[in-house]
């Protein structure tokens, strides 16, 4: 296998990758997403060159580990930034439009809420005490549809009945709620503008196990009920395999593997993505437990090979010279690793 | 038999008296009420349990650190006065690994000084001993090469390391029993195995006796062969792993199996079989057995009635359930 042959053939395959099991259209686009902070240690590489597509109704899992870049990617993709931000580039379509060239006013008015929401993780506590929890909930239906306090109240009724709170629970304020009941109308309100998309930041991380398997079960009433994708950004890889439809394993602020549930959980291709299924504890089955070795690069300076070679058992020689291309699975996964390169 | 006891605990109440005016008092919260096990000389033990089941009282009652309200803790044939604060002889035989390594190591002391503080405070050896125990229990703890951790400060080591670390200054002390609060869960899940393996090693290698807490029934497996399953203060289940896994028997043990999923892509077609509802209130817990209010097998007439006593139905698996009486 020779370098030349690989570096021609890689974007193309990428490109078609990127095509692949879209159903009934893209929803989500994002090509080539840097987004990089500045740090008093230099430039951190939070989210660099990660580029996958989302079909319509279909639910992506985002998994990996802490300072991966999972949060940092989904607030790249809604714009959501902190202020020492040095460099946000790439292309994001979501639903048809190009948002990376609305001003940040239009991007509010057109995309948030309006067509994408996120659940960011702990929520539940951002509730604003004095408020009534359905005035909360209907808020964002005032803002941005401008409708009526009377007739958005009406709507919030409506979502509240879809994520499982009891009506007269409209009326209460968030002291009142059990943590369980608070997530849900933070679930609630991510819905009622009716988006296509919703981002779930560890949506039940802070959450009772029964609780967690109530949230998981009412997500799921969703996506069969109504016009909706997610994207479940989560480090708990067992919970995750509850709503993904495909999964996204990244590493050092890198996409790593991008395929379908069905060979991500069962036969995930990347050394790293292996590691990481065969450390996942289960309840019913005796396996044996791996680990893998080591700790996760700096992302300021990250390595110039493969960011994953330092750790990984199947390394060679050229992981540690080059950055490896995305190649193109048996089924469509996509994976960033030498070791499936073709030649 | 009998000097193979480590800690032996009988009818265990720890209630914490909510806000008094004067006279008047608003109750208690009942955050253990009527526990009673005991645990032998190297054995390990894990308690599991949801947040607010008692689980982490339980563990702050043994190490002196909450009130005994009612009932007793033996530990090593010495009974514990049950007041608040634990006696000296107590911290030295008994080692504790917190829950977040970074908030219990501080920010301002070299790995030395927090190994070499717990043995000046109880007067371990010479300079030279503390020294040498320094090295031993970094190296036990695998942060090698010692000389390049000596001198670190915690804020330098990955969450990883940092937790090896809480549970070195948990060992440095050569106790007899160690308690973990959920020492895995705000770590990553390729550094839990690790870590659980390495606190198994310890454990054999010094037949420590370990009370391993967590709400991840999923780890239990790979750390101790004795669980507890706790719901709203009380034990409701106890037996063998194995047991617990493939014969459960409590009704809120087999929804909380229910509501833990193995990584498997057939998870996202399938509903989770799990009761709605809350844990109750510890201030005002629901009369019978506690978990009827959520339970799908409930009986009526007795099960809101009466608490339901330990039954045994296989040997050494007991369980708070009408549904197995004799």
């Amino acid at each position: 296998m020779s370098d030349h042959n690989t570096s021609e053939r890689a974007p193309a395959a990428q490109a078609e990758a990127l095509e692949r099991s879209l159903g009934d259209g893209t929803l989500l686009r994002v090509k080539d997403l840097c987004l990089h902070f500045r740090t008093t240690r230099g430039v951190l590489q939070a989210v660099d060159g990660v580029s996958f597509s989302m079909g319509r109704r279909r639910s992506i899992a985002i998994i990996g580990e802490s300072g991966c870049g999972k949060t940092s990617l989904a607030r790249a993709v809604l714009r959501l930034l902190p202020r020492n931000v040095y460099k946000y580039t790439g292309e994001v379509y979501l639903d048809g439009t190009d948002v990376m060239k609305l001003s940040d006013e239009g991007f509010r008015q057109k995309v948030r809420w309006v067509k994408a929401s996120m659940v960011s993780q702990a929520a539940m506590n951002a509730l604003n005490p004095v408020l009534k929890v359905g005035y909360q909930v209907a808020e964002p239906l005032m803002v941005h549809h401008r409708m009526a306090k009377q007739e958005a109240l009406g709507r919030a009724r409506e979502v509240f009945r879809i994520v499982g709170v009891p009506e007269d629970f409209l009326h209460r304020y968030a002291f009142e709620l059990s943590g369980g009941m608070r997530q849900r109308a933070i679930l609630a309100m991510a819905l009622i503008t009716n988006p296509q998309l919703i981002v779930l930041d560890e949506p039940t991380s802070a959450l009772d196990m029964l609780t967690q398997a109530n949230i998981f079960n009412a997500l799921k009433d969703i996506k069969n009920q109504l016009e909706v994708g997610f994207i479940l950004i989560t480090h708990d890889i067992s919970t995750s395999s509850d709503l993904a439809d495909e999964v996204i394993v990244m590493y050092a602020g890198q996409l790593v593997e991008h395929s379908l549930s069905t060979t991500a959980y069962r036969a995930p291709l990347h050394p790293y993505a292996r590691g990481l299924m065969s450390s996942v504890p289960t309840l019913r089955e005796d396996k044996k437990l791996e680990f893998i070795p080591g700790q996760p690069p700096s992302l300021i300076n990250p390595p110039t090979g493969c960011r994953f070679a330092a750790r990984c058992p199947q390394r060679f020689e050229r992981c540690d010279q080059e950055p490896p291309t995305f190649t193109v699975g048996e089924h469509g996964e996509l994976v960033k690793c030498w070791l499936y390169a073709k030649g | 038999m009998e000097n193979d006891l480590l800690l032996s605990v009988k009818g265990l109440h720890t209630w914490y008296e909510l806000r008094k005016w004067g006279f008047f008092h608003a109750g208690y919260v009942r955050a253990v009420d009527g526990v009673t096990f005991d645990l032998r000389k190297g054995e390990a033990l894990t308690v599991v349990g949801e947040s607010g089941s008692g689980k982490t009282t339980l563990l702050k009652t043994i190490l002196g650190l909450a009130p005994v309200t009612k009932g007793e803790i033996v530990f090593s044939g010495q009974k514990l006065d049950g007041k608040k604060g634990s006696p000296g002889w107590l911290r030295s035989q008994v080692g504790f690994v917190q829950q977040d390594p970074y908030g219990a190591l501080p920010p301002f002391m070299t790995v030395r000084k927090i190994l070499l503080e717990p043995m000046l405070i109880n007067k371990f050896g010479t300079a030279a001993e503390r020294e040498q125990r320094i090295r031993e229990v970094l190296e036990e703890v695998r942060l090698v090469p010692v000389n390049d951790f000596l001198g670190k400060f915690p804020h330098m080591l990955s969450g990883g390391q940092q937790q090896r670390l809480v549970i070195a200054r948990a060992l440095v002390l050569q106790p007899s029993l160690i308690v973990a609060d959920e020492p895995v869960s705000m770590l990553d899940a390729s550094v839990r195995v690790e870590i659980l393996e390495l606190m198994r090693r310890i454990q054999k290698a010094h037949s420590l006796g370990v009370i391993y807490i967590t709400h991840d029934l999923s780890t239990v497996r790979y750390f101790s062969e004795r669980v507890f399953i706790m719901y709203a203060a009380r034990v409701v289940e106890r037996a063998d792993v194995n047991e617990i896994i493939h014969n459960t028997l409590h009704p809120y043990t087999k929804a909380l199996l229910n509501a833990i999923p193995d990584p498997d892509p057939e998870n996202a077609g399938r509903y989770r079989d799990v009761p709605a509802g809350e844990p109750p209130s510890l201030v005002r817990p629901p009369s019978g057995c506690r978990f009827h209010p959520r339970c799908p097998a409930r009986i009526e007439g007795l099960c809101e009635a009466e608490v339901p006593p330990p039954f045994e139905p296989v040997k050494d698996h007991f369980v708070e359930c009408w549904l197995y009486r004799a």
